[in-house]
């Protein structure tokens, strides 16, 4: 395969990117969640 | 709500839901399929060689930045049209224009990462390119918008009005490859004369690209505005607790002036 170096680092670059956003919300959101009672989040 | 409950673990439950853990497991086996598909199954493009499994990534994270801030649009609108009654509609636009950043962003690097193979360079004054990051650039503003205002009311307010301003560049952008004379091939899929120039596999794999894109957004968006929602939540219930702070101590302070020994007596 040609220019592996580069197709690679779009992939990596793009999901690396997308899961890096998805843990850091997800991390945060468990911090902040556990400050404020279940009753008060309308989507449980 | 006391001061106290603030800093102790009153919640259980995070931002995750059973509905956002079933789009996040079909998003990860749509990501895994298209993956698969980009490296191993699709065929070379007869001019673009093998840097084409590029836009299995690119094209996809380029559409889902359009849908994003069509979302922040309409979003935004039936914020400011019902603008007293809930700031659920401006957390989904602020969640989505800020998913939409990521995929603008990512379809520009990505971009330019197959235009240093295809045209010889990273980057070209060109039309579709400069009107992409001109786009990219005034979500950004949008993003910055909506951090200046701590009043959320006044903030959905003025963000919507951004938005619905910012919403009329992404035909520019569409377009410009037809408007003007540009480097940036035109449309291969939705393009005016409804031809799709594209071999079977490549199209398949280019649209599972664009269904796995739409999970990991609607997965993120919903998971960001919930975020949204509580750091509004915690705003609002560190000033009640604060106000109950404030009158427990005045009450306090009277309570003792009342007393027969603070009246000198």
């Amino acid at each position: 395969m040609d220019d592996i170096g580069f197709i690679l680092a779009s992939w990596l670059i793009s999901l690396g990117s997308i899961a890096l956003l998805a843990v850091v919300t997800v991390r945060r959101a468990k911090k902040l969640a556990a400050r404020i009672p279940d009753d008060a989040k309308p989507w449980l | 709500m006391t001061g106290a409950a603030l800093t102790a673990d009153v919640g259980t439950r995070g931002t995750g839901t059973f509905v956002t853990r079933a789009i996040g497991i079909a998003a990860l086996l749509v990501t895994a399929w298209v993956v698969i598909s980009a490296f191993f199954i699709t065929p070379a493009d007869v001019q673009q060689g093998d840097s084409v499994r590029i836009m299995y990534a690119h094209v996809p994270a380029a559409w889902i930045a359009y849908l994003a801030f069509i979302t922040t649009a309409v979003a935004s609108g039936v914020s400011l049209a019902r603008r007293h009654r809930t700031l659920g509609f401006d957390r989904v636009a602020g969640a989505s224009a800020e998913v939409g950043v990521l995929f603008m962003g990512l379809a520009l690097v990505t971009g330019s990462l197959w235009g240093r193979l295809t045209w010889g360079t990273f980057w070209q004054w060109d039309p579709r390119l400069t009107t992409t990051l001109f786009l990219f650039v005034t979500y950004v503003g949008y993003l910055a918008v909506r951090n200046i205002d701590t009043d959320p009311r006044r903030r959905a307010k003025r963000s919507a009005v951004l938005a619905l301003l910012a919403v009329l560049e992404i035909p520019l952008v569409h377009f410009s490859v037809v408007l003007w004379r540009s480097l940036h091939q035109e449309a291969s899929v939705l393009n005016t004369d409804g031809d799709v120039r594209l071999d079977d596999m490549m199209l398949f794999t280019l649209f599972s690209g664009v269904v796995a894109f739409t999970l990991i957004f609607v997965w993120l968006v919903m998971h960001r505005q919930r975020l949204a929602a509580l750091r509004d939540l915690e705003q609002g219930v560190g000033l009640d607790a604060a106000i109950a702070a404030r009158r427990g101590e005045s009450a306090a302070t009277v309570g003792s002036s009342n007393t027969p020994s603070s009246r000198g007596a």
